[in-house]
């Protein structure tokens, strides 16, 4: 017996890569001062720029997502950071104040 | 990450096993390590401190730049008895993110229109327990009263090292259950374990009241689980 959330971002992931889909996993590596989402948080991506799952409450989802096409090409492994003192951070808008971390990697 | 270790990872998720995956931030490539496994060294140490509290860490191991993310079981609650009390807990525990499973093997009591839209089965916990084990990702909650139902979910709580064992009952009724379990070979230290008089002492009165005291016992029993452990 599961109890697991059917959104449940890595089951997603597995699904989306069993059926041909590229897929990119971004985590939440660590984050400084107000973060809505704890260091092992996920967020998936598809080729296409389906997601599920969340890094923020929403502020940088979709630096992300458009990341992650990037390393869905190339397979390249890739560190992300938002925060008040980052210029992308303004750009994207992480409205809370903190800082985050994102993994962002292929699943092979 | 590998599709191997995502496979891996889910079905430990699935089957309600804590895992760590250990990820090398610089040269790519995980591990996935599930609970009771043994790591050597520094590492180990880490991956120790990162099941006990259920946080994901960056470390540093030999020069290493590692991620240790930690994936623990959804907690649930297991209810002995179908009481007033249990209708409340069953109404609430959803709200803080619990499942809740409640057992009864009195038709009375364990009936559909009382628990509407809850996983109620009535059938005693010695068979239900059987079939759908208790863990240490589980609280389990007795409220009958009656030994005959209480007790063996007790012990089999105690056994199966839930986070959360807590038992209805007067200090008088305690003190008799105490007395039944140590005869059944339970040790001291292991009784001790048992909450009762059940439930967050705020002087609760209804059996709504005393659904809230329990289950902000059950809250503070997993959040402190590693002090717990540790002492």
């Amino acid at each position: 017996m599961s109890d697991l959330d059917p959104l449940d971002p890595l089951l997603i992931a597995e699904d989306w890569r069993s059926h041909g889909r590229s897929v990119a996993i971004a985590t939440v590596i660590a984050t400084w001062g107000s973060a809505p989402r704890a260091a092992g948080s996920h967020l998936v991506v598809d080729q296409d720029g389906n997601f599920e799952g969340s890094v923020s409450g929403g502020c940088v989802e979709g630096a992300v997502i458009a990341e992650a096409q990037d390393v869905i090409l190339t397979g390249q492994s890739k560190m992300l950071e938002f925060g008040v003192a980052d210029e992308t951070a303004w750009r994207v808008g992480l409205s809370c104040g903190g800082t985050i971390r994102v993994y962002l990697e292929r699943l092979g | 990450m590998d599709l191997t270790s995502l496979h891996a990872l889910n079905i430990a998720r699935k089957g309600r096993h804590a895992a760590v995956v250990v990820t090398d931030l610089d040269a790519g490539g995980e591990r996935v390590i599930l609970e009771g496994e043994t790591v050597a060294g520094n590492l180990g140490d880490h991956v120790a401190e990162a099941f006990r509290s259920g946080k994901a860490a960056a470390v540093d191991v030999a020069g290493c730049h590692l991620f240790l993310n930690v994936y623990l079981p959804p907690p649930r609650i297991v209810v002995i008895g179908a009481v007033h009390i249990s209708q409340a807990l069953a109404r609430m525990a959803p709200l803080v993110g619990y499942d809740l499973t409640i057992i009864d093997p009195r038709t009375a009591f364990a009936t559909p229109e009382r628990f509407a839209d809850v996983d109620l089965v009535a059938d005693w916990p010695e068979d239900v327990l059987g079939r759908r084990p208790l863990d240490a990702y589980t609280a389990l909650v007795a409220v009958t009263h009656d030994p005959k139902i209480d007790d063996f979910p007790l012990t089999d709580a105690l056994r199966k090292n839930c986070f959360y064992v807590g038992a209805l009952g007067s200090r008088k009724t305690h003190a008799k259950r105490v007395e039944r379990l140590s005869g059944q070979g339970l040790d001291q230290q292991a009784i001790m374990r048992i909450a009762a008089p059940i439930g967050l002492d705020i002087g609760a009165a209804t059996p709504q009241e005393i659904a809230l005291a329990i289950l902000a016992q059950i809250v503070q029993a997993f959040r402190r689980r590693d002090i717990v452990t540790a002492a």
